[in-house]
């Protein structure tokens, strides 16, 4: 039973603190999905928690794995776009991406 | 009480050391390890289902694609790499202060109303799934392909192109 659910919302403020700092900082383009996971975890946790406090888990569990399946097609998509840059430029460096046309 | 904060904890951990190791293949390991974590919270919070396909696909697939990625791209030269490392600690050495700092302000403010009302719903996950939500469904099966699609475009060899 949660007794202190500000507890529990820190910690999901705290992963997404960390997920966006990481996509801001980073230049390595696989660093950049590796923040884009750990905002997807906060959001995940964040819907169980909302459904664990409101009573209605069962559709937090639907959106969850709904979320997970978007997730995956998501990080395949982003892992093939990171490996045609590579055999375009031989870097994963975001800064190249300047250099496209468009 | 204790045990989920203790969870909580080891989680956050797992995801700074995802942020701050030098090896891409470690920071891979490390986020598998934040999703495990993540699934014994949500088996602890009555989501069984959520955290079996967290369990399966987030710390069992989405790390291979990732370690399948890294083992295609090609390594950096040692001097560089150390080079490397000293930029990006620069770089992200004041993350635990803003962390330790939001955090604290997050949870003295308390932004958002604590009291939650619990009303009488349907409980069952495959009820709400194939029920309620079966939009859900179709709405996955179309993005699973167009996934499937973008990356056959993707890995499509172009005939124009000589290399």
């Amino acid at each position: 039973m949660i007794t202190d659910h500000w507890l529990f919302l820190t910690f999901i403020v705290l992963l997404m603190v960390e997920g966006y700092y990481l996509i801001v900082i980073t230049y390595n383009m696989i660093r950049v999905l590796i923040g884009l996971e750990i905002l997807i975890k906060a959001v995940t946790l964040g819907i169980i928690v909302a459904g664990y406090l409101s009573g209605q888990m069962a559709t937090a569990q639907a959106m969850v794995i709904t979320i997970i399946v978007l997730e995956v097609v998501v990080m395949i998509v982003a892992a093939g776009v990171v490996v045609g840059f590579h055999n375009q430029f031989d870097s994963v460096n975001v800064k190249n991406a300047r250099s496209l046309k468009g | 009480m204790l045990t989920l904060v203790f969870l909580l904890l080891i989680m956050v951990g797992f995801a700074l050391w995802a942020i701050f190791t030098n090896l891409l293949l470690r920071a891979a390991i490390a986020l598998a390890l934040t999703s495990a974590t993540l699934t014994i919270i949500m088996f602890r919070l009555d989501a069984p289902y959520a955290g079996a396909f967290e369990l399966s696909v987030c710390a069992g697939l989405i790390p291979v694609i990732f370690i399948s990625v890294i083992s295609l791209l090609q390594r950096i030269p040692l001097p560089e790499q150390i080079e490397r490392r000293q930029k990006r600690l620069k770089r992200f050495w004041y993350l635990p202060l803003v962390l330790l700092a939001i955090g604290w302000l997050f949870y003295a403010i308390k932004p958002v109303p604590g009291n939650f009302i619990r009303p009488e719903i349907i409980n069952d996950v495959r009820v709400v799934l194939w029920d309620q939500r079966r939009l859900d469904l179709f709405g996955q099966i179309l993005a699973l392909l167009a996934g499937a699609y973008g990356v056959t475009i993707l890995f499509k060899e172009n005939k124009n192109n000589d290399h």
